[in-house]
């Protein structure tokens, strides 16, 4: 997507996803079971690229001192 | 004999607007490192080789000739900004930065085997390279047993955002090479600060600021602000304490780590306000504000915050216009901000006021908007072209974090993470102490697009962007136009054969004919620009008669 120095404050009551069109304005309700949906979308996803073992992974992760 | 980069002499302050966003700055990422399938493996020596690994992709072999070494004159990592220099004999081994890290041959032998090392670029000494100045003006090296990125000096939050990205791309770049390696186990790289067993690695900013500004004026300027700013740029941690024995989620990866208010270390005992003072630059003149408790910061926005503000309170307290305000015990402070996610928490005052991390934000903000509203910087059409953005930003981002959360979650990085955690918390029911919420939290750093969390958001458009992604990928080899980092960085790219060294304030160059090294120094940060070098670059293919002219317009001796 194109670079978008300045975006506007955002002024949405609720996460909703980008392509959720706009207009005209949903209800509340309807707002947050998109949001509902979009953040399951999200999850599913997310599943799939989260390591196995998360408790082995995890505890592997030792690091040497830094600054 | 030496040479000075040519232009004009700089102004006092640096010959930036005054007032506002813009200031010479630039940023350092320790990333952390693991090799999943070989989890006993030496970090220093995989660090190297992640330094190796980039050589290759650039084509600048370590041990060729044509990568170019770091030149260690102007370290001074024990003088301290108070006005007097730690004796070396007192110094922890680790503050002695201004030696080259060796790793001689018996220990990658041990590591890795006589074969490798004769493999993997030695240098004939037994040592093994790493350091390298790149192309776009950045040093990328093995720092205590990190590979660590320094971007090039640049000017203003939104080129630091860039050029401290390109170091993501940079990164990513060497993971690949060594994945595509099927003799080498690979390699994961991570942009977070812990690795939540008491260990901490750093992210930090240097700020180019007169030396005429009495460093107490910085520590009581910048401590409050210090303790809050974590609200804009945070990136979140799931763990509280250093070794993350209570479960939990706090704002910064960092605040459980500090414990002191000032001073010069940066691995131990960590301060608040950093003393370290190596200019970098002409030193009666600069010096060079070394911050070491910021997050490392995968959200733009937040990142952006992060250098803007910053910028704009030195700003202030240059003008002697800092809020006169002292937080009481600012360390237990910090980390008390940290571990509210509410954002209700209140921090003491001095003079008895009991204040949120937010008010004490907005203060800030008042008086850095008066301050560049009343010197011009911030016109939104007359001003430095910066300043009134970082602001608006600013304001918005503060307005969010006391009402619309949610609104906020696409810029704060820290409350994008929490966003995340809680849906997994609310679907999976976990506790703060799942592993699978650690796993998120240290996935979210993973510099791989198709990994890491951060970048599966961006991909959503859930994460704003403040450049795009062309921007961040010429910064990767393009060095920044208007500091002395385009004549390192075009030196590189141009002339790597004929450099010995570079630093930030020298190129040292051995061509062949001339009897000696000749050293370039660049300790004016603002000289070496394209609009004073430029000319220069494009009329000379051949460091020979680069030198020459170089040589030519100013001679000195």
């Amino acid at each position: 997507m194109a670079g978008q120095e300045q975006q506007q404050p955002q002024s949405r009551d609720t996460e909703v996803d980008e392509d959720v069109p706009a207009a005209p304005p949903a209800p509340a309700e309807a707002q947050a079971s998109a949001a509902t949906q979009g953040v399951d979308d999200l999850l599913d996803e997310i599943d799939g690229v989260l390591e196995s073992n998360a408790e082995e992974f995890v505890r592997a992760f030792v690091q040497k001192g830094g600054q | 004999m030496t040479a000075v980069v040519p232009g004009k002499p700089a102004h006092t302050g640096g010959g930036l607007p005054a007032g506002g966003a813009m200031r010479v700055m630039g940023s350092e990422t320790e990333y952390g490192i693991h090799a999943p399938s070989a989890p006993g493996a030496n970090a220093t020596m995989m660090s190297a080789r992640v330094i190796q690994a980039y050589a290759q992709v650039t084509r600048q072999r370590a041990a060729g000739g044509a990568e170019t070494r770091w030149d260690y004159t102007d370290e001074e990592p024990l003088h301290d900004a108070r006005g007097w220099t730690l004796e070396r004999s007192a110094a922890d081994p680790e503050q002695l930065t201004d030696r080259p890290p060796v790793l001689d041959a018996e220990a990658v032998a041990l590591a890795y085997g006589r074969q490798e090392l004769e493999a993997n670029g030695e240098d004939g000494s037994g040592t093994l390279l790493m350091n390298m100045v790149l192309g776009n003006g950045a040093r990328l090296y093995v720092d205590h047993a990190h590979p660590e990125y320094s971007s090039p000096e640049v000017t203003n939050p939104r080129d630091a955002v860039a050029w401290d990205a390109a170091g993501d791309l940079v990164a990513l770049a060497a993971v690949r090479r060594l994945a595509a390696d099927p003799e080498l186990p690979p390699i994961n790289l991570y942009k977070n600060n812990t690795d939540n067993k008491s260990v901490s690695y750093g992210s930090h900013e240097n700020y180019l600021m007169p030396r005429s500004v009495p460093f107490g004026d910085i520590v009581r300027g910048l401590t409050p602000f210090f303790v809050t700013r974590q609200v804009l740029c945070g990136a979140g941690r799931v763990g509280m304490g250093q070794d993350s024995s209570r479960p939990g989620y706090q704002i910064s990866q960092r605040a459980d780590f500090f414990e002191t208010e000032v001073g010069l270390e940066t691995t131990i005992r960590r301060p608040i306000i950093n003393t370290r003072d190596e200019p970098h630059a002409t030193a009666d003149k600069y010096r060079r504000l070394h911050v070491i408790i910021g997050d490392a910061n995968l959200s733009q926005a937040s990142n952006y915050l992060k250098f803007g503000t910053t910028a704009m309170v030195l700003s202030l307290i240059e003008a002697g216009l800092a809020p006169r305000l002292e937080v009481h015990e600012p360390v237990a402070a910090l980390q008390a901000v940290s571990h509210d996610t509410s954002l209700t928490a209140t921090v003491r005052l001095l003079d008895g006021r009991r204040v949120t991390a937010l008010d004490l934000q907005w203060i800030y903000y008042e008086a850095a908007a008066k301050h560049a509203q009343d010197t011009g910087v911030a016109d939104a059409v007359d001003g430095d072209g910066h300043t009134h953005a970082v602001l608006e930003r600013w304001a918005a981002t503060l307005t969010e974090l006391g009402g619309d959360r949610a609104a906020a979650a696409s810029s704060v990085e820290w409350l994008a993470k929490l966003s995340l955690l809680e849906g997994y918390r609310q679907r999976d029911g976990l506790g703060w102490d799942s592993a699978r919420l650690g796993l998120v939290d240290l996935q979210w750093a993973d510099i791989r697009p198709e990994k890491g969390l951060y970048y599966r958001l961006l991909a959503r458009d859930r994460m704003q962007r403040i450049v795009d992604d062309g921007t961040i990928a010429r910064a990767m080899t393009e060095p920044p136009s208007d500091t002395r980092a385009y004549f390192r960085g075009r030196c590189v790219s141009r002339f790597g054969t004929d450099l010995v060294g570079a630093s930030w304030d020298s190129v040292i160059f051995d061509v062949p004919g001339r009897g000696k090294l000749q050293r370039v120094p660049t300790r004016e940060p603002l000289r070496g620009t394209e609009a004073l070098t430029g000319g220069l670059f494009a009329r000379h293919r051949e460091a020979g008669p680069f030198l020459a002219e170089l040589l030519g317009l100013s001679p000195s001796s």
